[in-house]
């Protein structure tokens, strides 16, 4: 009997997903301190989010250039206007599922906005900040 | 004798027709035996493709290009700056991407209009853009500059889907476009 009970809670476990957005977020802020970042707040998150950079063409560069100042609605896309959905966990959560997909959007967007990779604290910054909001 | 010849024939061909069938029209024994009149341009079917590419714009048919586009579009040095943005993708996602468009550029093509597209860039050309494709050019020069480029619902012609309703599923026929903003626009 117990061994039965045993064995349904530990296929529900497995069937589970293994982490919710936050855990996601928790995870990779965890890997971001391994590699020598801090404490992450929201408020260096949304600096970070807010701020221009204006980069060798000219041409004024930041977050909220397809994202738009306001995380919790939608974007646009500055060249091709393709929508962009909401970055903000309250209302997008699933945009925190995969870390791979994490990777690969911090990696391509902070060479457009800033022209270089972003460092792990900055990453775990924003993270927060999305948390927060 | 004649008969049992004749049969056995027969039963080759429906056979050979069948697994033409089964598998997708890529391939002359798939053109030859499909019920699709394969006058478009076959519809972007990779899931990998769809996502990647359809993440920032529409999500181009391969059977757009001829394949040396793709090779130079594709290439990872130049994703690193896909016309002024970073498009990096990891290894084994772009090594999909690129066996999808390769596979199906316009020049491997069974589909009517990638056959024609792949005869404008005979020549060996290797357009960027679709909208340099001659063909693709021809298509549109008479389409004033108002309804596209200074049209807020199109803005450009490279915005395949604002105008072609049907562009998702590979088709770019007349019938099926509607210019926003301009309704009674007839061709």
């Amino acid at each position: 009997m117990t061994s039965r009970v045993f064995a349904w809670m530990l296929m529900a476990a497995l069937a589970t997903p293994a982490f919710s957005g936050q855990q996601l977020i928790e995870q990779l802020q965890s890997q971001y301190r391994n590699q020598g970042a801090t404490t992450f707040t929201a408020e260096r998150g949304k600096q970070l989010w807010e701020q221009q950079i204006t980069n060798k063409q000219g041409e004024q560069r930041a977050c909220t250039s397809c994202h738009g100042m306001d995380p919790r609605q939608s974007g646009q896309h500055a060249t091709t206007k393709k929508p962009i959905k909401p970055m903000a966990m309250s209302v997008n959560s699933a945009r925190f599922s995969d870390e791979k997909k994490i990777n690969k959007w911090f990696t391509r967007n902070c060479k457009w906005t800033w022209g270089r990779e972003c460092s792990p604290q900055e990453k775990g910054d924003i993270l927060q900040y999305m948390l927060t909001l | 004798m004649k008969k049992i010849t004749g049969m056995v024939a027969m039963m080759m061909l429906a056979g050979w027709g069948a697994q033409a069938l089964a598998e997708d029209a890529n391939s002359f024994s798939g053109w030859l035996f499909t019920l699709d009149r394969m006058k478009e341009v076959r519809a972007v079917d990779n899931e990998q493709y769809a996502e990647e590419c359809g993440a920032c714009h529409f999500a181009y048919p391969p059977g757009l290009l001829p394949s040396q586009s793709w090779h130079k579009l594709l290439a990872p040095e130049a994703l690193a700056d896909h016309f002024g943005e970073n498009a990096e993708l990891d290894d084994d996602v772009l090594a999909e991407i690129q066996q999808f468009a390769y596979t199906h550029a316009a020049e491997h093509s069974y589909y009517k209009r990638s056959r024609k597209i792949a005869r404008a860039t005979a020549d060996g050309s290797a357009p960027l853009r679709i909208t340099e494709v001659k063909y693709i050019k021809r298509k549109h020069h008479e389409i004033p500059k108002r309804m596209i480029k200074d049209n807020p619902d199109v803005q450009s012609l490279s915005n395949c889907n604002a105008c072609h309703t049907q562009a998702e599923k590979g088709v770019f026929d007349n019938d099926t476009v509607n210019i926003p903003n301009y309704p009674d626009w007839d061709d």
